[in-house]
């Protein structure tokens, strides 16, 4: 082999190590301490992994209904404050969770900006499963709608145009010219809002508080399990694994049988 | 012979004083793991430690006993532990890190219970806690502040009924990391419930809280447990450290600070009796008699 390939495959496979030995070793440990025993009884774990499951569904649902709509207005359109406005919407890509925890508190909290007014009408966001999704939103919707935008910016205005030509308007001309060609970027950004979303602790914890049965996901239960027992969680941590293995590897599949589609 | 003679003398003068100078002037970094609880009371005391030794400098980790146990079991470089409770230490005996014999209880703590100043769950005594439709907010289980809690609630069974804590507990909302999320929940006015220790209700947030006392038949005494670790790369400030706790200096700030301290550590006592309740773990020769009270109502 030639030196310069070496030197590819070599740091190729120190960049594969840094980024497998945590899982793997993590599994080596599981089965090694019998960490199963120490398991929190199941029900605590099934409820916590349905949780996970609806609240992830409805924010990659939310972010395609409200995000979708967005990216487009950001694609086609040259206004003033758009710049601002896009930075606005990637800031909590880079905004530490924690932080976007409290902002979502001091917003939507009872004592809040937006609310103390829900407050007053009965409705109190924190420690609801309204609050876990919305946590979960506010942090990985960028991730979708940033996705989507650069679908839509791929699709070249001559397209549009000579379809504009041919009478497509308004939803018939994104029903049938724009979704066929960028989908593919947008299931890209749902999946990867949707992974954001499933692995989503530090807002969550703030904003929405961690009750087992109603606001606990799996990262959240995964760390209340790490203060009592190590190995435990370790356990309950491979389960979210498999979890997000199985839906990586069925969002692969998908896109392999879109590929011999095409 | 004679320039020898004096070079030598000047060589022996220097490294006396060198070494005269080490053994009262202490040096190096000290790094404590302490309980969530002791936030403020450790950055005191390490600040007048720091203040009789200059060249010392304290590194503090706070964060949930459980977890700083489960922590040093994995082997983290820490000098000192300082758990919340006797069940955490004795994780950190198990595994082997501290030896049992250096284990001593060095404060102590009371439990109260905290709403938002403008109390907006209109609470006034504990048994109200159990009003449905409270928002209620614990620390999560496996802190030593919560096993403290439920105990507390147990013994109010006795006075408001058999499912008095049951009910309390259905009003449950969040299960926090540690105590101080606890005080934040409430403080920002999220929650019309905690509780927490009496020294935590104290501080820059006292303003935002009302505490409501805690009966003294049913109230649990937390006590602290600290010692070096076994292989602490800095074992003699370490040592240091646990000893400057029993300086009066230390315990006047413990008392700002809403602690109180073991009677060992004290010539004026008072009695009052160590509640059962209290016997999670093992007992490190603690005292039968300790100044809580006298130590709360200076504070207060």
């Amino acid at each position: 082999m030639k030196p310069d390939k070496l030197l590819i495959f070599a740091v190729s496979a120190l960049a594969f190590l840094l980024l497998a030995a945590p899982v793997a070793v993590l599994l080596v440990n599981g089965v090694g301490s019998r960490a199963w025993e120490g398991l929190p009884d199941s029900a605590t774990i099934l409820a916590a992994a349905l949780l996970s499951f609806a609240s992830t569904l409805a924010v990659v649902c939310l972010a395609a209904i409200l995000g979708t709509p967005l990216a487009y207005v950001l694609s086609r359109y040259e206004f003033k404050g758009k710049r601002l406005i896009s930075l606005f919407i990637e800031l909590p890509i880079v905004m530490p969770p924690a932080v976007a925890g409290l902002a979502l508190l001091l917003t939507f909290g009872r004592r809040g900006a937006i609310g103390s007014f829900l407050a007053d009408a009965g409705i109190i966001i924190p420690f609801s499963i309204l609050a876990v999704i919305l946590a979960q939103f506010f942090i990985s919707a960028p991730f979708y709608i940033r996705s989507a935008q650069v679908g839509f910016s791929s699709i070249s205005a001559e397209i549009e145009d000579a379809a504009r030509v041919d009478g497509a308007y308004g939803w018939l001309m994104f029903w049938y010219i724009t979704l066929p060609i960028a989908w593919r970027a947008m299931i890209a950004g749902m999946i990867l809002s949707w992974a954001r979303a499933l692995g989503e602790f530090g807002a969550t914890i703030l904003f929405a508080g961690n009750l087992p049965g109603k606001t606990q996901t799996m990262p959240l239960l995964v760390y209340s399990v790490f203060e009592r027992d190590i190995n435990a969680a370790i356990w309950t941590g491979l389960i979210l694994i498999v979890l997000a293995l199985i839906a990586l590897a069925l969002s692969q599949w998908l896109a392999r049988a879109q590929d011999k589609m095409d | 012979m004679r320039f020898r003679a004096s070079l030598q003398l000047v060589i022996a003068l220097f490294f006396g004083a060198a070494i005269s100078g080490a053994q009262d002037k202490m040096a190096g970094s000290l790094t404590i793991y302490a309980a969530t609880s002791l936030t403020d009371v450790f950055e005191a005391v390490g600040a007048a430690f720091v203040d009789a030794h200059p060249d010392v400098d304290i590194l503090l980790n706070f964060a949930n006993s459980a977890m700083l146990a489960a922590q040093i079991a994995a082997g983290a470089p820490a000098d000192i532990f300082a758990s919340a409770n006797e069940l955490q230490m004795d994780h950190v005996v198990e595994s082997g890190r501290v030896d049992e014999s250096e284990v001593e209880i060095f404060a102590h703590n009371r439990l109260t219970v905290i709403v938002p100043a403008d109390n907006p769950g209109n609470i006034q005594t504990v048994e109200e806690l159990s009003k449905q439709g409270l928002l209620l907010v614990l620390a999560a289980e496996g802190a030593p502040i919560r096993s403290y809690t439920d105990a507390m609630l147990a013994s109010y069974n006795e006075d408001y009924g058999e499912d008095f804590s049951e009910r309390v507990l259905r009003n449950l909302v969040s299960e926090e990391r540690n105590v101080r999320q606890v005080v934040a929940r409430v403080a920002l006015g999220e929650a019309d419930a905690g509780v927490v220790y009496q020294s935590d209700a104290l501080g820059d947030v006292a303003d935002q809280l009302i505490t409501i006392s805690v009966d003294e038949r049913h109230n649990q005494l937390a006590s602290y447990p600290i010692a070096p670790l076994y292989d602490a790369e800095a074992q003699d400030l370490a040592h240091a450290f646990i000893q400057f706790l029993r300086a009066d200096e230390a315990k006047l700030i413990m008392a700002e600070n809403g602690f109180c301290w073991p009677a060992i550590l004290d010539k004026s006592r008072s009695t009052i009796a160590k509640p059962e309740s209290n016997a999670a773990g093992a007992d490190y020769g603690e005292e039968q008699v300790f100044n809580c009270e006298a130590a709360t109502s200076e504070a207060g």
